[in-house]
C-alpha cells in the first residue's frame, strides 16, 4: 500500500519541527502496577471468600506461625528504606554508594526469599493438603515470584550504576526510580499480604 | 523531564523492510500494527465462521448425527474463544485503535511503540496455540467460560494450552490498554483539550481502563485453574474442599467487563461514522462522554447477574439487578444521541452508513434483551438457554461485527487511497442484515420455550425454527464472500479516493491517504471541532 520513500520524509519533518514529548514511562509503569495489583486483589478476594464460607475440613491442618512472617515484614520494610537511601546517593553523584546501597537491598531481598523457603519447608502442610494450604502457598508463592524479578532487577541496576561506564547516573535516573516503584510497591502488596494471611 | 525525539533512532526505525513485508515484520508503525491486527483478527474470524456453520449444521437436525457429542462442545468451546479473544476484541480495540488514536491526539505514534509491536505479535502464536489445542488429545470443551469442575474433570491437556493462550492474549491485551491510556492522556498534542477529543478516544480511554482493572483478575483466575489440572489442587474442585462459585464471581469480574470491552469502542467507532455521512455535529458530546465512563464504573459492579443461578443470595440478586438495570440509562442516552445526530442530516446512503444504522437496529434489540434478562424471575427461566444465545450475538455480532464492517467500509479509503466497491457494499450489507437476523431473532423463541443451549440434540418440536436458524447462518456465510471480492479488487484497482473522500473533519482525514510514515508532513493539525459539520468550510480551515 504506502510505498512513500520514507527515510527521507522524516529528514524533512524533523528538520521542520524539533519535537520533544514528556517523558511518561513512569506513567506507563504506574498503570502497569494498578494492572498487577489487580491480580493480587483477585486472590485476596478469593481467600477471603473461601475463609468466608468454606469451612476447614476435621482433622485439615492449616497453621501458621508468626516469627518468620514478621521478620520478613521488617527485611521488606527496612529494603524499601535502604532503597531510597540508594536513590537520594546516585541524585547526588555518590555513584559507589548507591551502589552499596543497592547491593544491601539486593541481599535483604534474598535473605527474605531464603526465610521464606525455610517457612515452606517447616509448615506442617503441602501445596494439595486442604483449600486453604493451596491458597497460601498460590498468594505467597505469586508474591515470592515478584520478589524474585525485583531482586534480579535491583542486581541489574547495582551493576549499571558502577562508576566507570555505567548507564545509571543522575542524568539517567529513570531504571533505578522504575524498579524503586516497582519494589515499594511489592513490599506494600507484602504487608497487605501479611495482615490478611496471618493476621486475621 | 522531557524526551527530546532523536532523528537518528527515527531513521533506523525507516530501515524497515516496505510494501506488503512490513506487514510480517516487527514494524513499530501503528499503521502498520493496525492492520497487521486486522487481517490477522480477520483471519481468525474466518476460522471462528467455520465453527459457527458446522454448529449451525449439527442443529439443522435434532439428532447428534453431523458430529459426535464431545466434538460439538470443542467446536463451540473453540468458536467462542476465538470469536472473542481472537476476531472482536484484538479488532475493535487493537486494529482500530492502533490506527486512530495516534491520528486523533495529534500524535507520530503510540506512546509505547514496541510494546505495541510486542502487543500484536502475542496474538498470531497464542491464536495458533488455541487452534492447535482442538487437535490435542482432550481438547476444551467447557465453554468459553472454562467453568469448573467440567474444565478441571474431563481429559485436560487441551484445556491447559487453552488456558495458556488465553493467558498470553489476556496480557497482550493489558499490554494494549497501557498503551492507549498513556496515549491518549500523555501524548495530546499541545493545545488539544480532552474534551476536544474525537469519541472514539474516549471509548478506548474507557475500554482501556476496564481492560487494565479486570484482565489481570482472569489471568489470576486461569492461574488458578490451571493449578488444579496440573498440580492437583482444590481451588474451584468441589471434591477436595474447593469453591466453584468464587471461580465464577472471579471469572465474570472480568467477562462481565468484557462484554463492554468489546463494545465500547464500537460506540466510539459508530460516533465517529454517523456525524461523517449524515453531514451533522454528534449530538451530546459532553453527555455521551459521561455515559461512557458512567458504564465503565457500571460495569465492573454488575458480574453476578451472570450467576442468577449459582446460589447467589437474595441481597446480591438485588444489587445486581438494580446496577445491570442502571446501565440501560447511559446506554440508551447514546441511542438517542445517535439518533438525533441523524435527525434532519443530509444522510448519504452508503455502506458504512448501512452497516451503522444495522448497528443501531440491531443493538436496541440486544439493548432490551439485556434489561429483560437483568431481572431475576426472568432470567432464572431463560437461563442457559437459546434466549441469552440470541441476546448475546445480537449485541456482539448484531453490534459490535458490524460496526467492524462498517469501519472498514469507512476507513478503507484512509489506509489504501482506494475506494471500495459500494454497490458490493450494499449487497454485503443486504445479505449480512437479513442473515443475521434470520439466523438469531428465532433464537428468542427457542430459549423463551425451553431450548437449552451448548447441547448438541434437542426437542424435535423445534426443528423448523432451528432450520430457519441454520439458513440464516448459511447466508451469513455467503455474505463474506462479497466482501472479500471488494477487498481484493478494490486494494488492486478500485477507484482512487483522494485524501478526504468523505469530507470528513476529524484529524486522520487531513493527511494524505494512505498517510505518510509518522503521520504529518510537518506539525500534526489542531483539530477543536472534530465534529464542526454543517458550517462554512472554509471557516474550519
Amino acid at each position: 500500500m504506502t510505498t512513500l520513500d520514507s527515510s527521507k520524509e522524516i529528514q524533512k519533518n524533523n528538520s521542520e519541527v524539533n519535537e520533544t514529548h514528556e517523558d511518561f514511562r513512569m506513567f506507563g509503569l504506574i498503570t502497569f502496577l494498578i494492572a498487577d495489583g489487580m491480580t493480587f486483589a483477585g486472590f485476596f478476594a478469593a481467600y477471603l471468600t473461601y475463609k468466608a464460607v468454606n469451612p476447614l475440613p476435621d482433622g485439615a491442618i492449616y497453621e501458621l506461625e508468626l516469627p518468620i512472617p514478621t521478620l520478613n515484614t521488617i527485611l521488606l520494610l527496612v529494603s524499601s528504606a535502604t532503597f531510597h537511601k540508594a536513590g537520594k546517593a546516585l541524585l547526588k553523584d555518590k555513584n559507589s554508594n548507591s551502589q552499596k546501597w543497592l547491593f544491601f537491598t539486593a541481599f535483604l531481598g534474598i535473605i527474605f526469599l531464603i526465610c521464606q523457603l525455610f517457612e515452606y519447608f517447616h509448615l506442617p502442610f503441602g501445596l494439595t493438603d486442604n483449600l486453604f494450604a493451596s491458597t497460601f502457598y498460590a498468594l505467597t508463592g505469586f508474591h515470592g515470584l515478584h520478589v524474585t524479578l525485583g531482586t534480579l532487577m535491583i542486581l541489574i541496576i547495582a551493576w549499571q550504576s558502577r562508576i566507570n561506564g555505567g548507564r545509571l547516573t543522575s542524568q539517567n535516573m529513570f531504571p533505578l526510580e522504575a524498579v524503586e516503584l516497582y519494589w515499594h510497591f511489592v513490599d506494600g502488596i507484602w504487608v497487605v499480604l501479611f495482615i490478611i494471611l496471618y493476621l486475621l | 523531564m522531557t524526551i527530546s525525539i532523536d532523528p537518528q533512532k527515527t531513521n533506523n526505525e525507516s530501515l524497515q523492510p516496505k510494501g506488503w513485508l512490513r506487514y510480517f515484520s516487527f514494524s513499530l508503525d501503528h499503521k502498520v500494527i493496525g492492520i497487521q491486527y486486522l487481517v490477522c483478527g480477520f483471519l481468525f474470524y474466518l476460522i471462528g465462521g467455520t465453527l459457527a456453520s458446522a454448529i449451525r449444521i449439527e442443529l439443522a437436525s435434532p439428532m447428534s448425527d453431523f458430529m459426535p457429542r464431545d466434538v460439538y462442545n470443542q467446536v463451540l468451546t473453540l468458536h467462542g474463544t476465538i470469536m472473542i479473544f481472537l476476531w472482536i476484541v484484538p479488532v475493535v480495540n487493537g486494529a482500530f485503535g492502533n490506527y486512530l488514536i495516534p491520528f486523533y491526539v495529534g500524535a507520530r505514534d503510540m506512546a509505547f511503540p514496541r510494546l505495541n509491536a510486542v502487543a500484536f505479535w502475542l496474538i498470531p502464536p497464542s491464536g495458533l496455540m488455541l487452534v492447535a489445542s482442538y487437535f490435542v488429545e482432550g481438547a476444551a470443551q467447557a465453554g468459553w467460560t472454562a467453568y469448573p469442575p467440567l474444565s478441571i474433570t474431563t481429559p485436560q491437556s487441551g484445556q491447559i494450552i487453552w488456558i495458556l493462550s488465553v493467558l498470553l492474549l489476556g496480557g497482550s491485551s493489558i499490554f494494549g490498554g497501557i498503551n492507549f491510556i498513556a496515549t491518549i492522556i500523555k501524548l495530546r498534542r499541545p493545545g488539544l483539550k480532552l474534551m476536544q477529543l474525537p469519541m472514539y478516544c474516549w471509548a478506548m480511554l474507557g475500554t482501556s481502563l476496564l481492560v487494565v482493572l479486570s484482565t489481570p483478575v482472569l489471568a489470576g483466575t486461569l492461574i488458578l485453574l490451571s493449578f488444579d489440572i496440573i498440580a492437583n489442587t482444590g481451588f474451584f474442585n468441589p471434591v477436595l474442599g474447593g469453591n466453584v462459585v468464587v471461580y465464577q464471581h472471579l471469572f465474570w469480574f472480568y467477562s462481565h467487563p468484557a462484554v463492554y470491552i468489546m463494545v465500547l469502542p464500537a460506540f466510539g467507532l459508530v460516533s465517529e461514522i454517523l456525524p461523517v455521512h449524515a453531514r451533522k455535529p454528534l449530538f451530546g458530546y459532553t453527555t455521551m462522554v459521561f455515559s461512557i465512563m458512567g458504564i465503565v464504573v457500571l460495569g465492573l459492579v454488575v458480574w453476578a447477574h451472570h450467576m442468577f443461578t449459582s446460589g447467589t443470595p437474595p441481597w446480591m440478586r438485588l444489587f445486581f439487578t438494580i446496577a445491570t438495570a442502571f446501565i440501560a440509562v447511559p446506554t440508551g442516552i447514546k441511542f438517542f444521541n445517535w439518533v438525533a445526530t441523524l435527525w434532519g442530516g443530509k444522510i448519504s446512503i452508503n455502506s458504512a452508513m448501512l452497516f451503522s444504522c444495522g448497528f443501531i437496529i440491531n443493538f436496541v434489540f440486544g439493548g432490551i434483551t439485556g434489561v429483560a434478562l437483568a431481572q431475576v424471575p426472568f432470567d432464572i427461566h431463560v437461563h442457559d438457554t437459546y434466549f441469552v444465545v440470541a441476546h448475546f450475538h445480537y449485541i456482539v455480532y448484531g453490534g459490535t461485527v458490524f460496526i467492524i464492517f462498517s469501519s472498514i467500509y469507512h476507513w478503507f479509503p484512509k489506509v489504501t487511497g482506494k475506494m471500495l466497491n459500494k454497490k458490493l457494499g450494499i449487497l454485503h450489507f443486504i445479505i449480512t442484515f437479513i442473515g443475521f437476523n434470520l439466523c438469531f431473532a428465532p433464537q428468542h423463541w427457542l430459549g423463551l420455550n425451553g431450548m437449552p443451549r451448548r447441547v448438541a440434540e434437542y426437542d424435535p418440536q423445534f426443528q423448523f425454527v432451528n432450520q430457519i436458524s441454520s439458513l440464516g447462518a448459511l447466508l451469513m456465510a455467503i455474505s463474506t464472500i462479497p466482501f472479500l471480492i471488494n477487498v481484493f479488487l478494490s486494494v488492486r484497482n478500485g477507484k482512487n479516493a483522494g485524501d478526504n473522500p468523505w469530507n470528513a473533519l476529524t484529524p486522520e482525514w487531513l493527511t494524505s491517504s494512505p498517510p505518510p510514515v509518522e503521520n504529518w508532513k510537518g506539525e500534526a493539525p489542531l483539530v477543536e471541532e472534530p465534529y464542526g459539520y454543517g458550517k462554512e468550510i472554509s471557516e474550519q480551515k
